[in-house]
């Protein structure tokens, strides 16, 4: 179904009769619309004004000083752009890969894959971060090798993720129709397998030989980076899949299917036919996986360890300037951040006419 | 169809061995590492972490105020969403908008202008104190500022059902000799039902697991205003894991409960509309 026979409005006339029935005396409804305004005035529009204000409060100058003149807060700024975008790239790969499995296979199972993807979304950001605390901390259950000997699990990952990133390499690369299959590619599933398993060997070998890690030192997981982007990826986890799995549905396998039988490989496939048809919802999957990234407290709150200058992100500064009662300072980093939401709202409604009906915040909204 | 897909679109395995892959080790593997923590325990440590006085405060507290607060968003939703849907007025794409903010605005950044807009000398406290209305650091500040969170999910969920409503049936109504009201009461808002009863379970749900805004405006005092997941950071800071845990799967255990009645809710209304 293409994005027009659903967005398909009833013809003028037939609105217009309507509005007469539909129609409510003026008093309710200016006295409605009324107090639908002072509530939201109340409770949005104040606050998001008085942020700026109390920001700006002591001039420009001071609110720039506040901002770039505080190294902490200079480095919980850099802190969050690093972390926000290694669990959005990585949110990104799985939303896609998620969103194209439930959205063009049928499989048993199927349902409650869906269900178990929106599950992080009813955790409690403090909850999440616990359960980081529980395996990877001082007391946890990786806890006491990682303090001994952490960095030996270090080649094994950088391994698996170089065999991992070379499955869809092969896989793009490998020509579809079996027909079009010469040499190796007869045998794609020992090619894949194969493949992998030397790249894990060469990375593996590689690492070993020239002793890139060092032994006996403890890897710190917890009250360090890497905790900050487990915790920022398990809390942004469903967003980039909830997003792409109704816009994949309703763009359909037509024309995926098309280019496979006019001879294309998966790589064509995927980067001719499916990324221009999924583009938007990427984009928006991506603008609000953001922002949920980089507004994420409680989370990270628990993993962070709350050392200044370290491991504080920037909604952690706030909470640390507001406890030291620098207001202003605590402003000026809230403004930033506020900026950053209006910034999504306004992308985000420009490209709410962009997506087929169906995408919208819950995923499931209009069916 | 789909299972011809299977055998023409590529990826099939690909794709499914990734997000099995991923799911697992960001998603099940660590919620499991809290049931396991929570499992070594014997019944009376469990009963005895989850079971104090504080923690039935807290728990007294957290669904309280999130109910309070799902409740008044119930209607300030409908409220809303019959606005947006049926009147017209200047600027009314901006304030559609707008309902988004509270999901798009870092709940810290809520929660401490929240904080400094209710207090003495803040810009509505300068009003509300001298009332004896204390919207910062009371139990009242709790449900304002989760009604600031959870006001977008029973706006979205009521707004498309509004929008795509029959009007023959108002038309049916009003022919009938129904007023406006009645109309409305008997006609329009059962129709409404399961999505208000969706947005409110949504905004329930996330008002039982906020932090970061509650942190800032409650003031975190033990029996008075600490809800569960402050008592969790409480005992984490206390290194007391067993205790943390055992409250975490508390609260683990609604909010899956809660997943699961949402996900029938939804599956109810669908067929509902049918």
């Amino acid at each position: 179904m293409s994005a027009e026979t659903i967005s398909e409005k009833p013809p003028a006339i037939a609105v217009a009769s309507v509005r007469k029935i539909q129609q409510d005396p003026a008093w309710v409804r200016w006295g409605l619309t009324f107090l639908a305004l002072a509530v939201l005035g109340v409770l949005v529009v104040i606050p998001v004004i008085n942020i700026f204000v109390e920001a700006l409060r002591a001039g420009v100058a001071v609110y720039w000083n506040n901002l770039f003149g505080d190294p902490d807060t200079l480095h919980s700024m850099v802190l969050t752009l690093t972390v926000v975008p290694i669990a959005l790239v990585t949110n990104l790969v799985f939303g896609v890969a998620a969103a194209w499995l439930i959205s063009k296979f049928d499989f048993p199972g199927r349902t409650v894959l869906t269900a178990l993807i929106d599950l992080p979304f009813s955790v409690s950001p403090v909850v999440a971060g616990l359960m980081f605390v529980l395996i990877f901390g001082l007391q946890g259950y990786l806890g006491p090798f990682l303090r001994r000997d952490g960095y030996a699990v270090m080649p094994y990952l950088i391994s698996l993720l170089a065999a991992g990133a070379f499955l869809p390499l092969c896989f793009l690369a490998c020509p579809v129709p079996a027909r079009a299959r010469r040499g190796f590619w007869r045998h794609p599933r020992l090619v894949a397998l194969g493949g992998s398993a030397v790249v894990f060997g060469l990375f593996f070998f590689i690492q070993q030989f020239f002793e890139l890690w060092p032994h006996h030192k403890s890897l710190k997981i917890i009250f360090a980076t890497p905790g900050l982007v487990l915790a920022t990826a398990f809390v942004t986890f469903p967003f980039v899949a909830r997003e792409l799995i109704p816009v994949m549905e309703a763009v359909g396998v037509d024309e995926e299917l098309a280019a496979l039988s006019l001879g294309a490989s998966g790589w064509q496939m995927f980067w001719h036919i499916t990324v221009p048809n999924i583009k938007w919802g990427l984009v928006y999957g991506i603008i609000l996986c953001n922002a949920r990234a980089m507004g994420e407290f409680g989370a990270v709150s628990v993993v962070s360890g709350h050392i200044a200058g370290k491991t504080d992100t920037m909604p952690l500064r706030i909470e640390k300037l507001f406890q030291e009662y620098n207001l202003p300072g605590c402003f000026a980093v809230a403004s930033v951040l506020t900026l950053l939401a209006i910034l999504t709202l306004v992308a985000k409604t420009k490209l709410e006419s962009k997506l087929p009906a169906t995408a919208s915040l819950h995923g499931k909204k209009t069916k | 169809m789909a299972s011809v897909n299977r055998r023409v679109l590529p990826g099939f395995s690909l794709t499914l061995g990734f997000t099995v892959f991923y799911l697992s080790l960001l998603v099940l593997f660590p919620i499991s590492a809290c049931f396991f923590k929570a499992g070594s325990l014997s019944f009376e440590e469990f009963w005895k972490a989850v079971w104090t006085e504080r923690a039935r405060a807290a728990y007294v507290l957290t669904f309280g105020a999130a109910l309070i607060a799902a409740v008044v968003n119930t209607l300030l939703g409908l409220l809303i969403a019959w606005v947006l849907v049926r009147y017209t007025f200047p600027g009314k794409k901006l304030v559609d908008s707008l309902i988004d903010l509270p999901l798009a605005l870092p709940t810290a950044v809520g929660g401490l202008v929240y904080a400094s807009l209710y207090v003495e000398k803040g810009w509505l406290g300068q009003f509300l104190v001298p009332l004896g209305i204390h919207g910062a650091y009371s139990r009242f500040a709790i449900v304002l500022v989760l009604v600031f969170v959870g006001l977008p999910f029973v706006v979205r969920t009521v707004q498309p059902i509004l929008e795509d409503l029959d009007p023959e049936a108002e038309e049916a109504g009003a022919s009938l000799g129904g007023t406006r009201w009645q109309t409305f009461r008997y006609v329009i808002l059962p129709t409404l039902y399961p999505a208000l009863i969706t947005g409110f379970a949504l905004a329930f749900a996330r008002g039982v697991g906020e932090y970061g805004s509650v942190v800032f405006v409650s003031g975190n005092m033990p029996y008075k205003t600490e809800i569960a997941p402050i008592l969790i950071v409480a005992r984490l800071e206390e290194f007391a894991y067993s205790e943390a845990t055992a409250i975490a799967v508390v609260l683990l255990g609604v909010s899956f409960s809660m997943l699961v009645l949402i996900n029938l809710l939804e599956r109810w209304s669908m067929r509902h509309e049918r």
